[in-house]
Formats: C-alpha cells, structure tokens, sequence
C-alpha cells in the first residue's frame, strides 16, 4: 500500500503543477475544481482503473466519465500522464484548433468516453455505460466524478434514481465535495445536506472519505472494486484549490488565472510539498 | 440617414442590461431577477445588494430556473430569468416552449453572452444554436440587439410587453451605433444607411461589421443598404421586402447561418420575393479557439461581409 500512495501523491503533485502551468500558458481554465479532484483522478488514473492507453476503445476498459467538465486542468493532466498523448501536447491548451478544448471532446482526444461541460450529464451517461456492462454480463467498472453544485441538477437524480432502481452494483460516483459553486457555497445557494441521506434514499450506498488523502482513496475505491448488488457513491471532502494556500477555499478561484508572483508562490509550496 | 460608428470605444451589452434592468426595479416592485449560479456571469451582483429579496437563484438548475421564473410570472412579477445563453436555451428548450409561450407567461429570458463569447470553452458553451430553436417556438419574441443603446431599449420593451420575450445579452465588445432615428420597437428593424445594389441585414454583434462593410462597398460605387434585424421572431416583413428589391441579400449573424438570421431572411424571400442571397454564420460545432479567432476564422467581420457583398454582385450581374 505504502508504493501505491506514494506513487498516487507524486503524481498528484506534478498534476497540479502541470495544470497550473497551463492556465497560466492558456490565460484562463477553471484552478479551484481542477485542485479540488486532482487527488481523486490521479488515484483513479494512477492505481484503480484497468485500460492500455493504446486501445482506448477496449470493449473491456473502465470507464471513467468526467461529468464536473469544466476541470480539464486535472483531466488532462491525467490522460497525458496515463500514456493517452504526448505530454508535450498538454502546452496546446485551448490554443486554436487545440484537441485540448476548454472541456473534454472525445471526438479529438482518446480516453475521454463523453464530452461535458453542461453539468449535470455525466452520470446519466455513466449509468447507460453500467447498464450495458449489467446486459453483456461484462465485468468493466464505471467511475464518474461529480460537483457538488451539479448536484442541483435533476438530470443527476433522475439517473441515480435510475441506478438505484437497476441495482447497478459497477457504478460508482464520487462527489467532489469542496461545498463551493461558481459564486458562492452550496448551502448558501441551493443546500445539498443532507447529502448522504438523500442518496441512501436513492437506493444507494454511501462512503465518505477525506478526498485529499491518498490512502483513504484507494481504501474506498479498492471497496468500490469488489462486487456489489448497488451503486456506490463516494462523497470525497476536497476543498477547492487544494495544494495552492491562496487559493484554498476561495469561491473566487472557480475560474481565473495567477499572476507572475501567485504563480511563483504556487509552484514554490507545490516544490516543498513533493520534497516532503 | 448614415450611421457612424462612435469612436468612443467598445462596450459589454451586459453593462447597459444590467443598468436598465435595476433602473426598471426601481420604479416597478414587480421586477425580479431568477438565475442560475449565475449572479456573476449576469452582472447582477449590485442588483443582488439592492433588492437581495427580488434575487432568485435556484442553484445549478436551467430546467427549474425557467419553470420557476413561469411560476413567479403567474405570482404577479415580472421576472428577468438571467443565464449563460447556451444553459438557458438548450437545457430548458421545453420550459421555454411550454411554461413560457405556449402557455403565454410573462418571463424575460436573458441569454447572457451569447453565441461564441465563451471561445475556447468550446461548443458546449457556444450559444449558436439559439436563435434556429427559439425562432421556431409560437408566440416567443425573439430579439437580438446590437450595441448598449438597443440592449437597454430591448429590456425596457420586454418589461413592458405582455408575454414571453428571449433576449440575447452579448458580451462581445461593440461600439454604440449612432443612428438618426433612435426609436427601438419589438418587430421593427432599422434601415442604418440606404442603398439599392444590395442589402446586408445583420444582427447583434455583426451589426457594425456590416456598417464597416457598406462603407468600404461604397468606395467601390456599391450602394449597399444596411438593415439591424433587431427582432427576429416577429420579423419586420415590410424591411424585408424592401431589402429584396435589391435583388441580392447578404445575412450575417454571430450564430448558425442556417435556422438563424439567415434562415429567416430566405424563409421569408423564397416565398414572397425571391432573391441571391449569401448567408454568413458558423457552419456547426467549432473547433477550439478564442472567440476573436473563431469569428476571423469564419469570415464574421467586415472583410468577410465585404467579400460576400462583391461575390453576390458578380452572380447578380449576370
Ligand atoms: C448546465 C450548466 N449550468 C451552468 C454552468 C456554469 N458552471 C460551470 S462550473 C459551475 C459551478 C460548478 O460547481 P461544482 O459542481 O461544485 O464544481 P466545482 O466546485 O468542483 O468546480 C457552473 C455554474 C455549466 N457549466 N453547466
Ligand atoms: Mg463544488
């Protein structure tokens, strides 16, 4: 477990330097969630799912569905770092005619399984891919990351009513639950709470773990990964930002871009973090 | 009868939307603002501070936004239900058709930074669909204004109309038309400069691109006449006929070509006057790129309008 965690962190840690990086190349990208769920997808990425990089449309693959699209920082980061393109491509984003868009396009980049951006799609998608895992008897697991303002979405419930109603035990959502939206916090603006009642009510069950902690991530998803008669939903405690002290927290870091002196700042407790 | 375009510099229409929609508050308790997450996109934080009770924000939720805002219509306001133009129009197209025109409720639907404003975000937040769903839903105003002064007059013509009104907010910068004759009314376009060689009828955004165009056709002895189709649904038809009798018609829009502006205009002309016509617009989902790049990319500027003007012509003359 120890080699697992260390290689999710490092790897967590240069996700967010990367993306940093890139925000500041491409002049805009969206910080606050692309460091709230980097932790999150580079577990998934880097130890839980079962793909090669070569065959991105392997019947067999997991699926990961990024329905919080907005945070292609972190996605893309993922993707280049799991094999899916050149690293070196990642200094293209949103330049024109890029394959890196503002939000993931799986008709220009492999290992993107749906495009986003709207919220509140990526886990209706989520279950139909579960439903034919569940008709074909395949053994593929589907994990999808959420927001937490996404949540006021119906489209979300309609589907994890539907999940709950079809049992789909290979289904998990992981809630990226830093308590912000765009403008302000999610209990300010539309409450959530009690969030895991409601989707125990759902037929769903319920963990919750410290969505920064690497070991408690893999925990939860090496449980996701055993057989299960329901879905799973994963409420992962993030904060938005996470990793960039400026930023930690901070609704007004949704989207924008550090200058010369916060970008320096950022990469230097990024730096002390990885010697640590 | 020409309009010059100010050189007092570019505006965001959102500012003059915002303005005149917290003026309206003022002398009308009825007015309320609905929005979705979107208290920052809209501009409405100052309108939040000053009538924090008339602010509705339901969350991350197009489809309830808009049957909330039908509801608050039937409750006695006035409701202005103010969200990213590409969540607004596509998620809740049913609410709109149903809640709101079929059912003839009061809302205004403000489309905020419309077509490619949103650039690298890509087509998921392009908002160029828009006007061929919206266009297409009965006794829906439809309006798409062109500068800060017609978004305002825009505003204060929903607020005091009875029914169902789209308006599209850009904030793409434009400058302020200057015009002769600033009278804004729902279903009437404005003529910007006369001619009769051909006519370019444009709304929005390419509304000054078309004013720059003419002016360059005119160095060439092409008298091309410049039409603001400000309201799309209804259509000013008697303008139209007008623009037809040039023989040639060249459309712009910041949206697609076919549906849109464009499809309108040869709707109309294919079945009363027929007449060439060039249709300028996006041709469908756009690959990544800025919102400048993109509109340079697809000949939506006055180059572009130029060079479609002078292509027409040539087919006109034989
Ligand atoms: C349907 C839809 N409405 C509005 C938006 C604009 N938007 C983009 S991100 C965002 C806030 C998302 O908050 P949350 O889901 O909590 O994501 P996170 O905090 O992880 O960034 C909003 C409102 C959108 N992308 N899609
Ligand atoms: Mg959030």
């Amino acid at each position: 477990m120890n080699t697992r965690i260390r290689e999710v962190s490092a790897r967590a840690n240069w996700m967010r330097r990367r993306l940093i990086t890139m925000i500041v190349e491409a002049g805009q990208g969206h910080p606050g969630g692309d460091l709230s769920a980097t932790d999150i997808i580079a577990a998934l990425y880097f130890d839980i799912l079962r793909f090669d990089p070569a065959k991105p449309a392997a019947p067999g693959r997991d699926r990961f569905v990024m329905s919080k699209g907005h945070c292609t920082g972190a996605l893309y980061t993922a993707l280049a770092g799991a094999g899916f393109f050149p690293e070196e491509e990642l200094q293209t984003y949103l330049k024109p005619e890029s394959r890196l868009n503002g939000h993931p396009n799986r008709t220009y980049l492999p290992g993107v399984e749906t495009n986003t951006g709207p919220l509140g799609h990526g886990l209706p998608v989520a279950v139909g891919i579960a439903v034919a895992a569940q008709i074909d008897k395949a053994d593929y697991r589907v994990f999808v990351l959420t927001g937490d303002g996404e949540l006021q979405e119906g489209s979300m419930w309609e589907a994890a009513m539907f999940a709950g109603h079809r049992g789909l035990g290979q289904l998990t959502v992981i809630v990226d639950r830093n308590r912000l939206q765009q403008g302000a916090s999610t209990e300010d603006t539309n409450a959530l709470e009690p969030l895991a009642d409601k989707w125990r009510a759902f037929g769903w069950d319920v963990a919750e773990v410290d969505g920064h902690d690497a070991a408690a991530l893999l925990t939860a998803f090496d449980a996701a990964c055993q057989p299960r008669s329901r879905p799973l939903c994963i409420i992962a405690n993030t904060q938005k930002g996470h990793g960039v002290s400026f930023m930690e927290n901070q609704a007004g870091w949704h989207h924008g871009v550090p200058n010369a002196d916060q970008y320096a700042l950022a990469m230097a407790e990024l730096e002390a973090e990885m010697a640590a | 009868m020409s309009a010059a375009i100010a050189p007092a510099g570019l505006f965001d229409c959102r500012d003059a939307y915002v303005r005149t929609v917290e003026e309206l508050a003022v002398q009308d308790d009825r007015i309320v603002a609905v929005v979705n997450d979107s208290v920052g996109s809209s501009k409405l934080g100052k309108f939040q501070e000053r009538f924090p009770d008339r602010l509705v924000n339901v969350g991350i939720a197009e489809q309830n936004m808009v049957g909330v805002g039908a509801g608050l219509a039937n409750g006695g306001k006035i409701p202005f239900v103010s969200g990213a133009s590409c969540f607004l129009s596509a998620r809740a197209l049913e609410q709109i058709k149903a809640d709101c025109a079929y059912s003839h409720a009061n809302v205004k639907l403000c489309g905020i930074s419309s077509g490619v404003a949103y650039g690298e975000l890509g087509a998921t937040h392009h908002s160029i669909e828009d006007i061929a769903w919206l266009r297409a839903i009965d006794r829906l105003t439809v309006i798409v204004p062109a500068d800060p002064w017609q978004t305002a007059e825009a505003i204060k013509a929903a607020a005091a109309h009875d029914g169902p009104v789209y308006i599209r907010i850009s904030r793409m910068p434009v400058p302020e038309l200057e015009r002769d004759d600033a009278v804004f009314r729902i279903g009437k376009a404005e003529r910007l400069r006369p001619g009769t060689d051909i006519a370019i009828i444009a709304n929005g955004t390419l509304v000054h691109h078309a004013v720059s165009a003419a002016r360059r056709l005119e160095v060439d002895g092409i008298a091309a006449q410049v039409i603001n189709m400000a309201t799309i649904s209804p259509m000013d038809v008697e303008m139209l006929a007008q623009a037809a009798a040039t023989g040639a018609i060249v459309t712009a829009e910041e949206g697609l070509a076919h549906g849109g502006l464009g499809g309108a205009v040869a709707e109309y002309c294919a079945t009363h006057s027929p007449v060439r016509m060039r249709m300028l617009g996006f041709p469908g989902f756009l690959p990544t790129g800025s919102a400048q790049w993109l509109m340079n990319r697809f000949g939506l500027n006055a180059d572009g309008i130029t060079a479609a003007a002078r292509d027409l012509l040539k087919v006109k003359a034989r």
